[in-house]
């Protein structure tokens, strides 16, 4: 099967890939991921083995350049109090604290939790985006929901 | 757990989606690095919108008609790297501009002929040569290309010209003066004869 041209992947999953990237990273960092994630997936397009499951494939990658991003600033990172991205863009991205507990989570729970829960994917998709089994999948769901609600509340 | 999926789904609900300057950065960063291997772009025409594409060879399709089925068969024929890059496409956009205000009469814009094989191709490169404002017909161009009994392949050919105005189809007429058929449709053919002073 021919993949789709990749116009019709970046109309049909920026906003699913840029939202997950804004909850995963802050607004401020979130430009820079979408770019990085969108170049690599058109580097890697042509390889590509199966054109099904485009949307977990690209949300992995996305999921990749969200932990590079958040090592780098680890890396770059100076003590301070307040969160820079609270600073420099107030309320973009609607419930800042939410996602501030929601980013504190391991990755793999983030990822599901955001991918389950807010975009509705299915487990057989989850599963294929964090390269796991259904059942482990649905745990990191629970487990992730379970950790965030504890933080949250 | 409900309460906090309430939650998630409303907050994300004020997520933004992504600006629209973003996915042109996008595009101009994917085109620096050499990713797009075909860039499209909308053009408004008097005959309609046309979708052209490129690639980095040149001009490789004109298009009548929606953008997803042309789209798809760029993704088919040529690579799956398909992006909406209007940047890359600013001088077919421009000679296409002139063209229809009457302000040009050949187009200089390298071509692309990759979506034309064989006997296809060289009818069309036949065509590609009869002035602006002259016609010829499909034995003309069969017998240009090589074979001059070939009429009916040629009129094919002609039907299936990947980079129609360009080049320019609407030229070739049936021998004895009718119009013969355009694929973009017949009214489309009138008015490029039109314009160029062949009909009145």
């Amino acid at each position: 099967m021919t993949p789709p041209p990749f116009q019709a992947l970046l109309d049909a999953h920026s906003v699913d890939v840029y939202r997950f990237l804004v909850a995963s990273v802050g607004p401020v960092d979130a430009d820079d991921c979408f770019q990085d994630t969108w170049i690599a997936a058109l580097r890697a397009y042509p390889r590509l083995k199966s054109a099904d499951n485009l949307r977990a494939w690209l949300l992995r990658i996305a999921q990749r350049k969200a932990i590079d991003s958040q090592r780098a600033r680890a890396r770059r990172a100076v003590p301070s109090d307040s969160l820079p991205e609270a600073a420099a863009a107030p309320a973009a991205d609607g419930e800042p604290e939410l996602w501030a507990a929601l980013r504190r989570l391991p990755h793999k729970q983030r990822a599901a939790v955001f991918c389950r829960l807010v975009i509705g994917m299915p487990y057989a998709e989850l599963a294929e985006l964090l390269d796991c089994s259904q059942a482990a999948a649905r745990r990191s769901a629970h487990e992730g929901l379970k950790k965030l609600r504890e933080e949250w509340t | 757990m409900t309460d906090m999926q309430t939650a998630l789904r409303g907050a994300a609900g004020t997520l933004p989606g992504p600006p629209p300057e973003l996915e042109r950065r996008l595009a101009r960063r994917a085109t620096e690095e050499g990713l797009v291997d075909v860039a499209y772009a909308a053009v408004d025409s008097p005959v309609g919108r046309l979708t052209v594409a490129g690639t980095k060879r040149g001009l490789v399709l004109v298009g009548y008609g929606p953008h997803e089925p042309l789209v798809e068969r760029l993704a088919e024929r040529l690579s799956p790297r398909v992006l909406e890059a209007p940047a890359r496409l600013d001088d077919a956009r421009r000679e296409l501009d002139e063209y229809f205000e009457g302000r040009r009469r050949d187009f200089e814009l390298p071509l692309d002929w990759s979506l034309a094989r064989g006997f296809s191709q060289r009818v069309l490169r036949a065509t590609a040569a009869i002035p602006f404002g002259e016609v010829s017909t499909y034995a003309g161009v069969a017998a240009r290309a090589g074979s001059p009994r070939a009429v009916r392949a040629a009129g094919n050919a002609l039907g299936s010209n990947p980079l129609p105005v360009v080049v320019p189809c609407h030229r070739v007429l049936r021998t004895g003066g009718g119009l013969g058929g355009y694929t973009g449709g017949l009214d489309k053919k009138e008015y490029l004869l039109r314009l160029e002073g062949v009909l009145l």
